[in-house]
């Protein structure tokens, strides 16, 4: 059984409509690429996943043990966020906050699961530091730590790597890859880096004029992803 | 130096006095804790949307002859800080305009009424005082000094109760959101503190310098704190001191109390904002 099914979703906002006939599955262990123009719908596409925005059409379920508030987010970045007086702790911490239902104080299973994560993301050693002093990589490491506090099941990752320089996107990516591969976290990533996206998906979903959705292997052979492909190899040889 | 413990001794002695200290230090405390959540979520004004909010109930309240004014200026600013977060979900510009929109509507029909029907004789007076708060502090029945320290013991559990909430909605809505906390009831309850706060705090420093006490805490804390907690103990620990100094100040110096609190909270923001470059200095 999938851990998340799309059908016939219709996406959009009040009462606009971005983008429709959304189909697509994901299964435990995959690491599904969502690619496509701006504007096409991508980010409203996660939202819709989420719950944040409500569908216009069709239906998502979430299947094979996963309820639809064990989902780990990795949104983009706010400017309030940017001057937030927190520290790392916190912040990591504040991933527990599904797990503790009702109870308004953080136990000490919530500790130590965010502890945990922190070593994983190898962020230990800012546990104290305030969030705003940090560098946009070891930021995105502390949100990702986060995200895994809430869930070790699917992630949601809104283009995790814009604005990093190459070294830490290189780094980013080994991260998200490794926890993949050894924690069987799924991955949902939305991404404007197509190249990263044929190299480390195993599906890809492309919103647009034209939807495709299947294996990284299938896309490359499509006509959609070979005009994609070959528009973004231009642009960055450009 | 002498002559004037003097007489600050003689006035403690008054429970007019002491009330004034127990009202203020209150107010201080509670308007300090959301401040930094307001000032984080961009919603610093809003503070000053709902006091003129609050001066136009009242307004409404003395047209009527209301015995407790509180009464009815409380649901009504209530309601109406549920409706500027409703606005400023939406969009932030939106609620911008809102918040501008009500408190300048909101303070003419306040004061259109008062000249209207006032049946006092000095109508200026009168809205002075609720603007700056110049003298209600000091004259407090025994049961507005009770309903003061009732709500603030509910506005402080609250908040320490939903304290980690508060910081998850106010660091990351879409995060929360999407782990299945529910958002929208903490930012209602989030506004319906802060329109009980405001109300308590018309006694103490008016409508028009509410902002000030619920902002400058926060700002100053902000300056020199690094964590969320920290902010939050040091903004409250701030408050109280100014207004506890502010008032004592006032009643030596017979200054306006309102506003000499607000003058401590800006000397003890400038203080604040000079110890980073202090501290990188040394």
């Amino acid at each position: 059984m999938s851990q998340l099914v799309c059908k016939d979703l219709v996406l959009g906002y009040e009462g606009h409509v971005v983008q429709q006939d959304v189909n697509f599955s994901v299964e435990r262990g995959d690491y599904l690429c969502i690619v496509g123009e701006n504007g096409s719908g991508k980010s409203t596409l996660m939202k819709t996943v989420l719950g944040l925005n409500k569908p216009m059409g069709g239906t998502i379920t979430f299947g094979d043990g996963l309820r639809n508030n064990e989902v780990g987010y990795l949104p983009q970045q706010t400017q309030v966020q940017r001057d937030f007086p927190a520290t790392v702790w916190e912040i990591v911490l504040s991933g527990c906050q599904a797990r503790n239902g009702a109870h308004p104080f953080y136990g000490k299973e919530a500790k130590a699961l965010a502890r945990q994560n922190m070593e994983k993301m190898h962020i230990t050693q800012f546990s104290k530091r305030c969030y705003r002093e940090l560098s946009g990589g070891q930021q995105q490491r502390v949100l990702l730590a986060r995200a895994l506090c809430a869930t070790q099941k699917l992630l949601l990752l809104d283009e995790p790597v814009s604005g990093l320089d190459p070294k830490v996107t290189a780094e980013m990516y080994g991260l998200i890859e490794r926890l993949n591969r050894e924690d069987k976290v799924t991955i949902i990533m939305v991404s404007h880096d197509i190249g990263a996206a044929v190299h480390y998906a195993n599906k890809i979903l492309h919103v647009g004029s034209t939807m495709f959705f299947g294996t990284t292997q299938e896309y490359r052979r499509s006509a959609i992803g070979a005009r994609f492909l070959a528009e973004e190899g231009d642009d960055k040889n450009a | 130096m002498t002559k004037m413990l003097e007489t600050l001794k003689m006035y403690l002695q008054f429970p007019f006095v002491q009330y004034a200290l127990i009202v203020g230090t209150l107010i201080a405390l509670c308007s300090s804790l959301l401040g930094v959540t307001l000032v984080l979520k961009r919603f610093s004004f809003i503070g000053d949307g709902l006091s003129h909010v609050a001066f136009a109930a009242m307004a409404v309240a003395g047209v009527l002859h209301l015995s407790n004014d509180m009464l009815f200026t409380m649901p009504v600013t209530v309601l109406c800080a549920v409706l500027l977060l409703r606005a400023g979900q939406n969009s932030r510009i939106k609620g911008d305009a809102a918040i501008a929109l009500i408190s300048v509507s909101t303070m003419a029909i306040g004061y259109l009424l008062l000249n209207l029907f006032s049946t006092s004789s000095n109508l200026s007076g009168d809205v002075c005082s609720t603007l700056f708060g110049s003298t209600s502090i000091l004259t407090l029945s025994q049961t507005e000094v009770w309903l003061c320290i009732a709500l603030s013991v509910v506005v402080v559990a609250v908040f320490i109760l939903f304290y980690n909430k508060i910081f998850a909605v106010t660091f990351d809505e879409s995060f929360a959101h999407s782990c299945g906390t529910r958002v929208e009831s903490y930012n209602l309850l989030i506004a319906v503190v802060v329109a009980v706060i405001i109300v308590l705090a018309m006694n103490l420093v008016g409508s028009l310098l509410i902002s000030a006490l619920i902002i400058f805490p926060a700002m100053s804390a902000m300056r020199v704190f690094k964590s969320f907690k920290s902010v939050t103990i040091c903004s409250a620990v701030l408050s109280v001191c100014c207004a506890l100094i502010g008032i004592l100040v006032s009643i030596v110096a017979g200054t306006p109390v309102g506003s000499t609190i607000v003058g401590v909270d800006i000397i003890a923001f400038l203080v604040f904002c000079l110890i980073p470059a202090i501290r990188r200095r040394a």
